[in-house]
């Protein structure tokens, strides 16, 4: 490594990292991370559509992201990649970038980006609950923490994911002349729900809406073990019963419905810990299943990291800002626009939208 | 209490009537005595104790958060209930190994099951991996063989005898050893709001199917058992007799009449059948008998066999001799029987105020009696058990107990007449209350449920009008990919020229092959959507309009258009219409006076 220049020693957090209107700007290391505008370079921390966009200059991210990009987006979604590994040290500009597991899906990562002495961690969407399906959070010390607060609020605890397995199951068995039809994100939290099933020994092929087949199979390319998937397309609606289907969340209350028989609607989401948010879905079983750390695991996290100064971004940034003050750090809203959760937050707002 | 609470929490979700039974029963299947009785109870309302308010949910949630994090969670969340279960402070002590340097090691992750869960985070995830650390097992029967929750008959029993002051410390106690959904359970059991869409009868009906025993069995030993219902359960398991029913007010279950067709006529022969008014309240049993000490014990039932007495305490004098008397319940103002509307002033009321007794006297119209005394009656012919009734009426001589009359008629015609024109065939100035006729065989017995041929019922036309479907809403359960709650409309004057105003909505009356269509034109004609509801669109040459069929009108400021109708449901879909031809609301506020 170069030694730092004399002008970036004394320099203050917002001289690193400052959210501009494209997204998180470094102007040293001349990135923007996860930038939800075309940049010229990109730095990005997962595949999800409200991070990973297309129409980039150059995309740095893990091998895996860059491949789910690749398979949403075409060859062509960028001018040029550059994969990474975790825990790899590449410097851009003035700055030394790292990547560390976020736990949050397969290739996610939290960025570091170093320079002069101060590191700042962007975590990007995290969690530190038990995943099969990805490599697990690591905990990065650091000097200032950028966190996500989708679950900002002290009523999000997601709990243990095998009891809400157990749920499932039991209603299957409860029910074995119904189809159970289970909304999950199709990145990420469909091959984790099934991966959970599989770990608790259920061996029954599992039923794949379209929109999951491309992205579940690259997972099960990438090594993680899934057993038996099958296309719900053309199967038989009587031979549907007794069986579990993932969907994409939208999915679940629309036409495409109607080739199952008297469905169960489930629904895999930390949302579902709320009961008008399930209820303003039709969803009939819950499932607090999230990718998205809780409000346990945020405020465990932050304190961990050993940070003194936090910066709140897409959620209830209110709620951990005051937490954060509370507890003696400084922290402050980042007002950064366009994130959320993928599929399932636009029919959210939709339906809040009908609510209000 | 968690298995409890895991079927409170289902059944909250669940819409479908069959599926609900199907978890109620499967529960009373799994769970032990007495637990599965006191939950009975508590799907019953059979539960009594002093509730707690919510005043004293938010001072013990007070004491355990910040201010500002309960204010925020509460805004989100919208119930009190849910937003202290949820946020509850979790009591296991913090798991050793918190950060206490500024530098934390780089990686925990790596072996185990839940390897950053259980260092960083109290939540039930890592309760559950502690707990593993005890017992091998980890889940299942281990678990709950160390569980200190405490189980439902403890909280019911415990509730039963505990003091107002020791409530509080006792509720936090058990909020403290339950998790997020037990925690919610248990606070909608103490504050007495369960809400989750279960009728005492479903409820007695699920447990009836644990023995594959009829309901109606079950609904007529219920008033004698008691929670924990020991004896009920040891019957439907086969493990004991059938409970004797000893309560001397017991539930008869009613009979019910067929609605009649134009084509059934012709097979009735008018002098077997007796007619009478069909009146527009409500349907009840009031039952009176001496107990062992003779003391008269009188109850009200709903024809379903809930318990209703307390919601009618200005009838219970009346209800001196011994018997059960079938009728409907009516509110009498000066001789007069009012419309359903004034009547619905008197139900579901968890109050009953005295000034509520004052402007809605109630009274009871017979047209049965199934027991007189110790007498079962209902063996005995129609004809004969009305001889008994008017008997039984006329010695009551009671103001608030009448006979309902019978309408003299020779043949279907003069009947078709009457009930055309109830005013001059002997109704009078009940008329308004009176939604058709009824028929009864002066042969039939007294048969619980609706055997055929027996009694039948000769309904009013209702009113039709033509609305504009204004509104699609998807429906819930079965129906969730359908369009198949429509909101209609109809035309009034409006600042610019006539515009629709909503008038009430409908859900069903409409067969599988009209949702089929319907749900096609919604999607098809879609101006917006908003969430689960699309504004279909809606223009004098645009459109479909609604034939809406519905019993009855009444004046309603809480709707725009002033009038809220009884049982709408869509009679059919006028495609040849177009919506410039549909009714105006003028034509609805005639029928209001």
């Amino acid at each position: 490594m170069s030694p730092t220049p004399a002008y970036i020693t004394g320099m203050r957090p917002q001289d690193i990292l400052l959210p501009v209107a494209a997204g998180l700007c470094c102007k040293p290391g001349g990135f923007h991370i996860d930038p939800v505008r075309p940049v010229e370079r990109a730095v990005i921390t997962h595949g999800h559509s409200d991070h990973a966009r297309p129409g980039h200059g150059a995309v740095l991210a893990t091998h895996e992201t860059l491949d789910m990009m690749r398979l949403r987006y075409g060859e062509n979604f960028a001018g040029s990649t550059q994969a990474i590994r975790y825990g790899e040290e590449l410097r851009l500009g003035d700055v030394t970038v790292t990547f560390h597991p976020a736990g949050h899906v397969l290739g996610s990562a939290q960025i570091a980006v170093s320079c002069g002495g101060t590191c700042i961690v962007a975590s990007g969407d995290y969690k530190d609950a038990h995943d099969p399906t990805c490599t697990p959070f690591e905990l990065v010390p650091c000097d200032v923490f950028i966190t996500e607060a989708t679950f900002g609020l002290p009523v999000f605890r997601h709990g243990d994911a095998a009891g809400e397995v157990d749920k499932l199951l039991a209603s299957v068995k409860l029910f074995p002349e119904r189809a159970h039809l289970v909304g999950a994100y199709s990145l990420g939290k469909a091959q984790r729900l099934i991966a959970l099933l599989r770990e608790v020994g259920y061996d029954a092929p599992i039923y794949l809406h379209g929109a999951m087949e491309k992205i579940t199979n690259y997972y099960v390319g990438r090594g993680v073990p899934l057993g038996e998937l099958r296309a719900v397309k053309g199967v038989k609606k009587a031979d549907l019963a007794g069986t579990i289907t993932l969907a994409p969340p939208s999915a679940t209350s629309d036409i495409w419905t109607r080739r199952f028989p008297d469905p169960v609607t489930a629904f895999a989401s930390g949302w579902m810990r709320v009961r008008a948010r399930a209820r303003q879905r039709g969803v009939e079983l819950p499932l607090v299943i999230s990718d998205h750390a809780d409000w346990d695991g945020l405020t465990k996290t932050i304190k961990a990291t050993g940070a003194g100064e936090v910066w709140v971004t897409h959620g209830q940034e209110d709620a951990l800002v005051h937490w954060c003050t509370a507890q003696g750090l400084r922290a402050r809203p980042l007002d950064l626009v366009g994130y959320g959760d993928e599929d399932g937050d636009a029919a959210l707002a939709s339906s809040e939208a009908a609510e209000a | 209490m968690n298995r409890f609470a895991e079927l409170l929490d289902r059944l909250s979700y669940e819409p479908g009537r069959n599926n609900k039974l199907r978890l109620i029963t499967s529960y009373l299947h799994r769970a032990e005595d007495p637990d599965r009785g006191f939950a009975l109870a508590a799907l019953t309302g059979a539960l009594s104790f002093k509730h707690a308010k919510p005043g004293l949910i938010r001072e013990l949630i007070a004491a355990r958060s910040d201010p500002v994090l309960f204010a925020l969670s509460y805004d989100y969340v919208g119930d009190l209930s849910e937003t202290v279960a949820l946020m509850w402070p979790s009591s296991l002590p913090l798991p050793s190994g918190e950060r206490s340097t500024g530098v934390a090691q780089r990686s925990r992750s790596g072996e185990g099951d839940l390897p950053d869960r259980t260092e960083l985070t109290p939540s039930p995830g890592s309760r559950l991996a502690a707990q593993a650390d005890l017992s091998p097992e980890g889940r299942g029967e281990e678990r709950r063989r160390n569980d200190p929750t405490p189980t439902l008959t403890d909280v019911v029993t415990t509730l039963a005898t505990l003091g107002k002051a020791e409530l509080p410390a006792q509720l936090a106690r058990w909020l403290d050893e339950l998790d997020e959904t037990g925690r919610w359970a248990l606070l909608k059991l103490v504050t007495g709001s369960l809400r989750i869409g279960v009728s005492a009868r479903l409820a007695k009906t699920a447990a009836a199917a644990l023995g594959d025993k009829d309901p109606h069995d079950v609904e007529l030993i219920w008033p004698g058992l008691a929670p924990p219902y020991l004896e009920l359960f040891a019957w439907l398991e086969g493990r004991a007799d059938k409970p004797v029913n000893r309560d001397p007010a017991p539930f008869r279950p009613v009979m019910l009449a067929h609605a009649i067709a134009d084509a059934d006529f012709g097979n009735l022969d008018a002098a077997d059948y007796i007619a009478e008014w069909k009146w527009d309240g409500i349907r009840i049993q009031a039952v009176s008998g001496a107990d062992q000490h003779g003391q008269i014990v009188s109850r009200l039932y709903s024809r379903t066999g809930e318990d209703i007495t307390n919601s009618f305490p200005d009838l219970l004098p009346s209800l001196r001799r011994p018997g059960a008397i079938d009728g409907e319940l009516l509110v009498l103002r000066e001789g007069r029987v009012q419309t359903f509307n004034v009547l619905q002033q008197r139900l579901n009321r968890k109050t009953v105020t005295s000034k509520l007794l004052k402007e809605y006297p109630i009274h009871l119209r017979a047209y049965d009696l199934l027991s007189d005394g110790e007498n079962d009656l209902r063996t005995l012919p129609f004809e004969a058990r009305r001889g008994k009734l008017e008997a039984f009426i006329a010695e009551l001589d009671d103001p608030r107990i009448d006979l309902s009359a019978t309408i003299p008629f020779d043949d279907w015609e003069r009947l078709s007449a009457a009930r055309k024109d109830p005013v001059s065939a002997g109704a009078g100035l009940d008329a308004d209350a009176v939604e058709g006729v009824m028929l009864k065989r002066r042969d039939a017995l007294y048969l619980p449920g609706r055997p055929k041929g027996q009694w039948w019922k000769w309904k009013h036309d209702p009113h039709i009008i033509d609305a504009v479907l204004m509104y699609a809403q998807r429906g819930h359960g079965k129906r969730s990919s359908f369009y198949s709650d429509y909101t209609f409309g109809v035309w009034t004057d409006g600042e610019g020229g006539d515009v629709l105003v909503p008038v009430g909505k409908a859900y069903f009356g409409f067969t599988d092959e009209e949702l089929l269509q319907i749900d096609r034109f919604v999607r098809r004609n879609t101006a917006e959507k908003f969430g689960p509801v699309r504004h279909v669109v809606h223009a004098p040459d645009q459109g479909l309009v609604l034939e809406v069929a519905f019993e009855g009108l009444a004046r309603s400021p809480r709707h725009k258009s002033g009038v809220a109708m009884r049982f709408p449901r869509i009679s059919r879909l006028r495609w040849d219409k177009p919506p410039r031809d549909a009714d105006r609301l003028e034509t609805l506020q005639r029928l209001l006076d």
